[in-house]
């Protein structure tokens, strides 16, 4: 069963460990180190991604307690269609965010922080809603009652009572917001522009566009390093806050009683479809305006129409061809998905068979989880450009790149079923005269279809929407959504805008169908 | 009027949607008395109990604390102690911050509270359990730990909840002994809401069926 591991072991080896091992020893030098050592404006560039990404977490989780508290405490009719709402921006690409925001928020407000801010809130509030809405809903709401019984209001048996209680889930909800928002990049590249970046978007700029590799790799083992020890003490933090309060899975929703309760389930709804509504109706709507304020299809002509075959020459403006990325990008995710399925798939076999090892297996294979998309990019960028593995210019190494960072979530969502598959199903089987192959395939495959179907939707789903690792391994005439939608949104035009939110519109069309596809399959796999 | 009931209820009606769980309900309790109220699961006998503590509000009817109409008083300005069924003592707190979370929200100095807390313990048999973790006490533990700490801030009315079910019958007989002789010993005014006819009649001074009210 080990032997299955192979083949994860080694692409994690040659996608991830060798393209930083590379990182470090091309272009970490003495000199480098240096220059960023003495560099001032990286110092401000830090502390900029340092406090955006605290402001946007506080803001999350200021703005994401109210939905959270009513999901887990109101039962009223629609509230799944809400609590899937709540989760929709969560799934979107963040170049689509980055869009949506664009497209609806007032042209004053374009590379401001502000606009920074509130995609932010916007992306992450689904992590609070889940992660902490999830705890809130296995307190028994008798708790606040007895608290109120013995004198406290309202707000002194929230401080006292629920807020310690949801501390865990808090804080765990928190360091996963504060570590999406401190590596923001395709929300930034769109929304901040040059005068906003993160650290993320300073690696991009020194090594694509100042060919300051040296410096940029210096700053992306420097995050690296920095994350991982914030993401020890996090753990270490959890596990300390950890204690057993003896809770019982339980659902303790009531229906609201009253109009002040009636009405606040209504204006947080009412709240949270405007949210969620808006952006997306406005990255629709700016794909069929036309500059003088009407509408028509006539950019979505001009991407998909028979125009678009005449004009579609190289131009002036850059060979892009926004058909063509569509197109692009379903190819590479069939592959990244195909990749990442199997080898995700045979690792964790070998996980669930083994003990101790599948535990350092399960670690290893989870590490691209922990590193910024733009670092993986960069560093397979430097360990594929030299001789004798000179892939630079391989269009596989798109998807083997989106493969690598699906992976984790095909796993993820494997090892839960394959471990609870009991050997004594296949032992029934033999008795009955399969032969083991035949036990397997009856037992365990079948088993396993279902989540491996849920992988697949997730890794196609990371794959269209993946922008941090693509936007170094892109050449021209090759470019994926994300990247034509970025490129088409930071160019002067507005025809080209229109188009690019065009794109973004289909990309976000696509993620609802396969993300949809998914949540009804584990619908039905649930009530089965 | 020194006659006047501590606690009344008038006309209470609650409805659930369509489903009427209590008509029309009144019921007056004496000062120091101890009332049992007797009815079956779903009867609406806890939803009564929340009326009274203001947990829920009624659709018609008043709640009357001392003569003073409290209806739209907020729960935690009433002093009406609540003994859950399922204790929900607070599990990141110890017994002792347990039992002297009322006094704190009363705002009764440190060194009282301690006091206060030691007597009860004492008076419920758990000496020395103030710095236990509520989540290692047995189910007996924890039911007296729950008393105690609905008795700590001396409420007017005290109102259990079934406070005696699920627990063995030996243990459960031992307990409705206890209470008993605790809530006299404390001159408490209660009620007590059971579906067990020889419970009620073991703990209160005075039965009343639910459905007669």
């Amino acid at each position: 069963m080990i032997a299955l591991a192979t083949p994860a072991v080694v692409f994690v080896a040659l996608f991830y460990a060798w393209p930083l091992v590379a990182l470090v020893h091309r272009a970490v030098t003495i000199e480098s180190l240096r220059t960023v050592w003495h560099d001032r404006s990286l110092r401000s560039i830090l502390w900029f991604t340092t406090w955006q990404a605290v402001l946007s977490t506080a803001l999350t989780l200021a703005i994401g307690l109210v939905p959270a508290w009513m999901l887990s405490r109101y039962e009223f009719a629609g509230r799944r269609w809400i609590t899937a709402l709540v989760t929709v921006p969560f799934v979107l690409p963040t170049v689509v965010v980055g869009a949506a925001f664009l497209a609806v928020l007032p042209a004053s407000l374009d590379q401001s922080v502000t606009a920074i801010l509130v995609a932010h809130v916007f992306f992450n509030v689904a992590v609070v809603v889940r992660g902490v809405g999830g705890l809130w809903e296995q307190l028994p709401s008798d708790l606040t009652a007895a608290a109120r019984t013995l004198g406290a209001g309202p707000w002194r048996a929230a401080r006292e009572i629920t807020l310690p209680l949801l501390a865990p889930a808090i804080l765990a909800s928190a360091s996963v917001v504060f570590l999406f928002t401190f590596t923001s990049f395709g929300v930034v590249r769109i929304l901040g522009g040059p005068a906003h970046p993160t650290i993320e978007v300073e690696i991009w700029q020194r090594a694509t566009r100042f060919g300051d590799v040296g410096v940029a790799a210096v700053i992306s083992i420097a995050q690296l390093l920095v994350l991982g020890l914030a993401v020890l003490w996090f753990a270490r933090l959890q596990a300390r806050q950890r204690l057993a309060f003896g809770l019982r899975p339980l659902t303790d929703r009531r229906r609201a009683r009253g109009v002040r309760q009636r009405a606040s389930v209504v204006v947080i709804c009412s709240a949270i479809v405007v949210a969620i509504g808006t952006p997306i109706a406005a990255l629709v709507e700016r794909s069929m305006r036309t500059i003088d304020g009407g509408h028509s299809l006539g950019a979505w002509r001009a991407v998909f129409g028979h125009e678009a075959t005449v004009s579609r020459r190289p131009t002036a403006a850059g060979a892009l061809d926004p058909a063509g990325s569509l197109f692009t990008s379903l190819r590479f995710a069939l592959v990244a998905t195909l990749v990442a399925v199997v080898i995700g798939g045979c690792v964790s076999l070998a996980i669930a068979a083994t003990g101790r090892a599948g535990r350092v297996l399960d670690t290893g294979v989870m590490l691209p989880l922990g590193t910024s998309a733009v670092t993986i990019g960069f560093g397979v960028i430097i360990a594929f450009s030299t001789a004798p593995l000179d892939w630079r210019a391989a269009p596989v190494l798109i998807p083997l790149g989106h493969a690598l960072v699906a992976m984790p979530f095909v796993v993820r969502v494997l090892l839960p079923t394959l471990s609870s598959i009991s050997p004594r199903l296949r032992d029934a089987a033999a008795t009955l005269g399969a032969s083991p192959l035949r036990a397997w395939r009856e037992v365990d495959l079948r088993i396993m279809v279902p989540p491996l179907l849920t992988g697949a939707g997730f890794a196609a789903a990371i794959s269209l929407g993946e922008f941090g690792a693509t936007t170094f391994l892109t050449r021209q005439g090759r470019a994926t959504l994300p990247i034509a939608i970025e490129q088409l949104l930071n160019r002067p035009g507005a025809a080209l805008h229109a188009q690019g939110y065009v794109l973004a519109t289909v990309l976000a069309a696509l993620t609802f169908v396969v993300i949809g596809g998914v949540e009804l399959l584990r619908g039905r796999s649930r009530r089965a | 009027m020194p006659d006047a009931p501590i606690l009344e209820l008038r006309a209470i009606t609650v409805a659930f949607a369509a489903r009427t769980v209590l008509d029309a309900v009144s019921l007056c309790v004496d000062t120091g008395e101890v009332v049992a109220l007797l009815g079956a699961s779903g009867s609406g006998k806890s939803t009564l109990l929340r009326v009274v503590a203001g947990l829920l509000t009624p659709d018609r009817g008043d709640v009357l604390l001392d003569g003073q109409v409290i209806t739209s008083l907020p729960t935690h300005r009433r002093n009406i102690g609540f003994v859950f069924q399922d204790e929900q003592l607070f599990p990141h707190r110890s017994v002792r911050q347990n039992i002297e979370f009322g006094l704190r929200m009363h705002r009764v100095p440190a060194p009282e509270r301690r006091r206060r807390v030691d007597e009860l313990l004492d008076v419920v048999g758990l000496a020395g359990f103030g710095d236990r973790r509520v989540t290692d006490l047995s189910g007996g533990e924890a039911k007296r730990v729950a008393l105690a700490r609905t008795l700590a801030p001396a409420p007017r009315v005290v109102l259990l909840d079934e406070p005696l079910t699920g627990l063995d019958r030996e243990l459960h007989d031992q307990l409705v002994t206890e209470l008993a002789r605790l809530l006299r010993a404390t001159g408490t005014t209660a009620v007590l809401v059971t579906h067990d006819r020889h419970e009620a009649a073991a703990i209160a001074d005075r039965v009343v069926q639910l459905s007669e009210l």
